[in-house]
């Protein structure tokens, strides 16, 4: 069988994470790290020592932004803004439950109004993400705002070719 | 000078003064553009944060709607823009990635469009002597800091944009209207994206430094190229640091005596015209 290590790179597909040399460069600029449970050179040296199930029930693999400041500055070319992503999609293949939820119940959310429509409608998909998350209140004043502003409408033009998108979601499993 | 436009979800929405602003600006500069047909969202963070196949063929989807008239195709969001420039880049590169892509979506790539942003069509190919020459008010007193963040810039080798640690074009572009773009070290952080409903306490901390930063290099405002970054930037600052974003479309606008401007800083959450006002800019 496949060590951690080894699974994550298969699906980075790039450069190997073992390239690191550990100068900690990408969490000094890493504009989350301060939040991260295990910080992004951290989760490097975990997943060498295989430590699967740790890596992927932390918070930090769901509070990456995807700034790609880390693999902008790493000198070895260590993708971890991919690696992030990577460990995400292990995450949820295995069924571990998100350390974040509602950062992924609002990724779901977002990609579920994306295959019933094509397009993002605004307010629907923020009810969406509510009724996911059960955050029913937060910003509840700002979103009046914006829909007396005429910011946010009920409805909004969608794609009309609906059948080729939920085509794309069929075959990607998503 | 004909070119697709992609507005992508925010610009019909939550970035209506974007895409307003940007349509204002072209007309006034001979660009005409014209919308891609059929397009569909490019699955943003949330597609490629959980499954890489469905990031690459959302934006593909799109790619090959645009082909339909090759050539350039203007991408406002930055997170549009990065979608879609790093979708091509994949498919430009991996054969077969690329041929089940196109089955996936159903439709061949012949990579005959370029996605280009705003700032680099405005800069590039109209240039900032051109827009000098158009400014009719010129914008003296107002003090913006350019703020780029990630996804117009990261990673270099697929955006292209500009420097990736000192981006400039946007600075230079506001340097033309008569505004006085002030240097600071924080035009490419981050704002916090798309965490900003599922981690909304990260996303204030972040626009709060961007704000103190900005304060402290002796700004009165903000100016982004983004969406998402103005949505961040507009709503969740703390009211003790908050400063008024603006689009950079917008500050081109009132430069160029358009029409619109006012209508927009209307929708603004953190309203910007006491400011104009107290510089007599409105
Ligand atoms: S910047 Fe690159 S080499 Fe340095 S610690 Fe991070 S991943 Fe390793
Ligand atoms: S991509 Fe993720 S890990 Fe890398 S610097 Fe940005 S937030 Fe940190």
């Amino acid at each position: 069988m496949a060590t951690f290590l080894e699974e994550v790179n298969e699906k980075i597909n790039g450069v190997p994470i073992q390239a690191c040399y550990h100068c900690r460069k990408c969490t000094a600029g890493c504009p989350v790290a301060f939040a991260m449970e295990h910080n992004p050179n951290k989760i490097i040296k975990m997943i060498q020592m295989g430590m699967r199930e740790e890596v992927l029930n932390s918070s930090t693999i769901w509070l990456c932004a995807s700034c790609e400041t880390c693999v902008t500055r790493c000198p070895n070319n260590v993708d971890i803004a991919r690696m992030m992503d990577v460990l995400r999609e292990i995450a949820i293949e295995s069924k571990v439950p998100a350390k974040e939820k509602k950062i992924l119940k609002f990724h779901e959310a977002f990609l579920s109004n994306i295959k019933s429509g094509g397009r993002i409608n605004e307010p629907m998909m923020i009810v969406n993400y509510k009724l996911r998350s059960g955050d029913y209140f937060s910003d509840m004043a700002m979103g009046m705002s914006m829909f007396m502003k005429g910011k946010i409408k009920l409805i909004s033009p969608r794609t009309k070719d609906m059948k080729s998108v939920r085509a794309i979601f069929k075959s990607t499993g998503a | 000078m004909k070119v697709s436009y992609y507005p992508g979800c925010s610009l019909h929405a939550t970035g209506k003064e974007y895409d307003l602003s940007i349509k204002t600006v072209s007309s006034a500069l001979d660009i005409d553009l014209r919308e891609v047909e059929d397009w569909s969202c490019c699955g943003a963070s949330s597609a490629h944060m959980t499954n890489f196949k469905l990031s690459v063929a959302l934006p593909a989807r799109s790619l090959i709607a645009a082909e339909k008239d090759p050539g350039d195709v203007m991408v406002p969001c930055a997170a549009c823009f990065n979608r879609l420039k790093t979708a091509q880049y994949h498919l430009r590169r991996d054969e077969s990635l690329k041929k089940e892509i196109e089955e996936v979506v159903g439709g061949t790539f012949h990579d005959t469009v370029e996605i280009r942003h705003p700032l680099d069509i405005f800069y590039n190919d109209i240039g900032t002597d051109t827009m000098s020459a158009k400014v009719r008010k010129k914008l003296a007193g107002l003090k913006p800091v350019s703020y780029y963040g990630c996804l117009l810039l990261r990673p270099p080798e697929i955006c292209q944009l500009d420097n990736y640690e000192n981006p400039v074009i946007m600075d230079n572009l506001l340097n033309s209207t008569g505004a006085e773009s002030m240097p600071w070290s924080y035009k490419t952080d981050c704002c916090g994206g798309s965490l900003t409903l599922g981690k909304t306490d990260v996303v204030v901390r972040l626009v709060d430094k961007l704000m103190t930063m900005a304060r402290e290099a002796g700004a009165n405002c903000l100016v982004t190229a983004c969406p998402v970054c103005f949505a961040n930037l507009d709503m969740r600052a703390s009211e003790n640091v908050r400063l008024p974003t603006f689009y950079f479309t917008e500050i081109l606008a009132l430069a160029l005596g358009l029409e619109g401007p006012e209508s927009w800083f209307r929708i603004h959450n953190t309203d910007p015209r006491p400011l104009l006002k107290s510089l007599n800019l409105l």
